[in-house]
């Protein structure tokens, strides 16, 4: 083949994706059949990308979860028994922005269907049982409040109670901003209630998963006696654009990342979302007397 | 003196009050009378002003270059201060400076974040924002203070705790979490005092306290006016509107319930009157450790745990 006929013949071959993507855009686009991986950026169906627990089958890129997905993949089928769902948020302080945080919160219930950004129970890995917190990022940017500082405290005094193993798989950017000191507080409430966890001599396992950042790494987000990355997930406490603000200069593009923090002693393992499960019940496996 | 904007109309007072004092100096003219009155009216506008700040002014006052410092306060507050530097690691943080001191009668383990008032001392010092070794060294501290049964007093005026590649490295935010968690297991009294600014996990990393006081002007937040203004207003500049609705005040977090109470400032804030300010303080220190005499071990703890237990707001049912 000379160069001439490889550059037609990767042209044709082009001109044919084209208009095959062009008809998948008509028509089945429409259906919301397809979709397209926001890092390789490669056509995939959404079924084949639910089917693979939401990650690009092309490049492995893990796209981010909700809560209910991540308990649906987590844990054992029908075992999760979800606790003080009855806490729900108010707006301690009237705060007004350019919108209320009385409208902020109706709009993130309707949107996500949640009440709040953490769902806390019982669950099992592989039979398994650990008490657990799921934060969804979906949820005003999985923000901590007093309802998820008040949820995750209960749901670490209820793994004493019960002598369980904690797990908190946290998504979240950090405290919620028009809670003021109250949410700065919940850092204090949960470490505090990890410190009982820490006395009564019980596993508390941190799942860190796309993003978290500033108030939950600083309190119950990493004070796990196993600290796990999902693989590709951003963790940091301050935001990167802050730090480039500060130290005027470029950050290292993988700065911030779970195998980042793994290089520097940060977390004990990174693992696929594919392993979570196998991994985890190997960790719980592993503490049980 | 570094004039603030909202103070000018009192320093225009005051230098007609030195302006007629010249006058009637150099004329031989009696204006006892007139400059009687300008003082009195100074004082009548200076008592008002500052009782009546705004949040953002009092931001202001909390930021004022020559606010007192750590180390101005070991000075004026403390009999013996005997510096423990280090984290053991390698590293001597020098945003968070700790020792054992002698307030009164009381032995004490005194740390707390330190700031700078130049541009040298602004760099040793990091501009009050700690690394993860400054916290660890804290914590350093924290831990010989329980072994020895010394009480723990902090003293907190930082912008957060410090944003930059090393801190992300060596654990920034776990860091400010052990801290949170080891506190909790403290056996001896531990007060803290936020003297200016209180910012962030920052600040809460040496205030898991039985005991959290506030200086009248000193501000205490999740996040800085600023940067809650241009995340929610999408504007730094709208930082006044953020400041109030932040709730950052002394009043309005005793009201909270997340501080237990004020210090009172001179009349025009902490930088005015060292010594009235430093006595002030040396008297919350001393009636607070006073008020957690007597705990036992287990009863501090519990204390300490139910203070922050029952802290956040929500609805239930």
């Amino acid at each position: 083949m000379t160069i001439q006929e490889w550059f037609e013949k990767r042209k044709e071959a082009q001109l044919e994706r084209r208009q095959m993507e062009n008809r998948l855009d008509a028509d089945d686009f429409a259906a919301e059949l397809w979709t397209k991986c926001v890092h390789c950026e490669a056509q995939i169906t959404k079924k084949e990308l639910e089917e693979n627990m939401m990650v690009c089958p092309i490049c492995d890129y893990h796209f981010r979860i909700n809560a209910r997905e991540r308990i649906q993949q987590l844990f054992d089928k029908d075992s999760f028994e979800e606790l003080f769902k009855e806490i729900k948020p108010t707006d301690p302080l009237n705060f007004v922005d350019t919108v209320s945080y009385s409208d902020r919160l109706e709009q993130a219930k309707a949107k996500t269907g949640l009440d709040e950004a953490v769902i806390t129970g019982i669950a099992a890995i592989e039979g398994h049982k650990v008490a657990t917190a799921i934060m969804d990022f979906d949820f005003m940017g999985g923000s901590m409040g007093s309802v998820v500082g008040e949820k995750v405290t209960r749901i670490i005094e209820e793994a004493i109670k019960r002598r369980l193993p904690m797990l908190a798989i946290t998504s979240s950017g950090g405290a919620r901003m028009q809670e003021s000191a109250l949410s700065l507080m919940q850092m204090a409430k949960t470490s505090c209630a990890v410190s009982r966890l820490d006395e009564a001599g019980l596993l508390y396992i941190n799942l860190l998963t796309e993003p978290t950042f500033g108030g939950i790494t600083a309190s119950f987000g990493t004070l796990g006696d196993i600290i796990i990355a999902e693989q590709g997930a951003r963790i940091g406490f301050a935001g990167r654009r802050v730090i480039e603000q500060t130290i005027r200069q470029k950050l290292p593009s993988d700065f911030q990342t779970a195998e980042y923090l793994l290089k520097y002693g940060q977390v004990d393992l990174v693992s696929k979302r594919a392993d979570l499960r196998k991994n985890l019940a190997s960790i719980l496996a592993m503490h049980e007397v | 003196m570094m004039v603030l904007e909202f103070e000018k109309p009192l320093v225009e007072i005051q230098e007609k009050i030195k302006e007629l004092r010249k006058i009637s100096s150099e004329s031989g003219m009696d204006l006892n009378k007139e400059i009687e009155t300008f003082e009195q009216q100074a004082n009548d506008y200076k008592k008002e002003l500052y009782s009546n700040l705004k949040p953002f002014q009092k931001l202001q006052i909390a930021r004022h270059q020559e606010r007192p410092n750590f180390l101005n306060y070991t000075r004026l507050i403390c009999d013996e201060f005997i510096e423990m530097h280090g984290d053991r690691e390698g590293t001597d943080d020098r945003a968070i400076i700790g020792g054992l001191a002698k307030i009164g009668d009381k032995k004490v383990m005194l740390i707390g974040t330190q700031k700078g008032k130049s541009t040298k001392e602004n760099l040793e010092y990091n501009f009050g924002m700690p690394q993860p070794q400054g916290y660890r060294k804290a914590l350093r501290l924290f831990k010989h203070a329980n072994k020895f049964n010394l009480p723990i007093v902090t003293l907190i005026d930082t912008p957060g705790a410090y944003p930059g590649i090393s801190a992300e490295e060596t654990g920034q935010g776990s860091a400010i979490a052990v801290n949170l968690r080891e506190m909790a297991k403290l056996n001896v009294p531990v007060v803290a005092i936020i003297t200016g600014e209180g910012c962030s996990g920052g600040a809460l990393g040496l205030a898991v306290a039985n005991k959290v006081l506030m200086l009248e002007h000193a501000y205490y937040t999740v996040i800085s006016p600023e940067g809650c203004a241009s995340i929610l207003w999408r504007d730094a500049a709208r930082f006044p509107d953020a400041a109030e609705a932040l709730k950052i005040t002394s009043e309005d977090l005793t009201e909270l319930g997340i501080v237990d109470g004020a210090i009172k400032e001179p009349i025009g804030g902490a930088h005015t009157c060292y010594s009235e300010m430093s006595q002030n303080m040396k008297d919350a220190i001393l009636d607070s450790l006073k008020s957690l005499e007597g705990m036992s071990a287990e009863e501090l703890r519990e204390q300490r745990y139910n203070k922050f237990r029952a802290m956040g707001q929500f609805l239930e049912g």
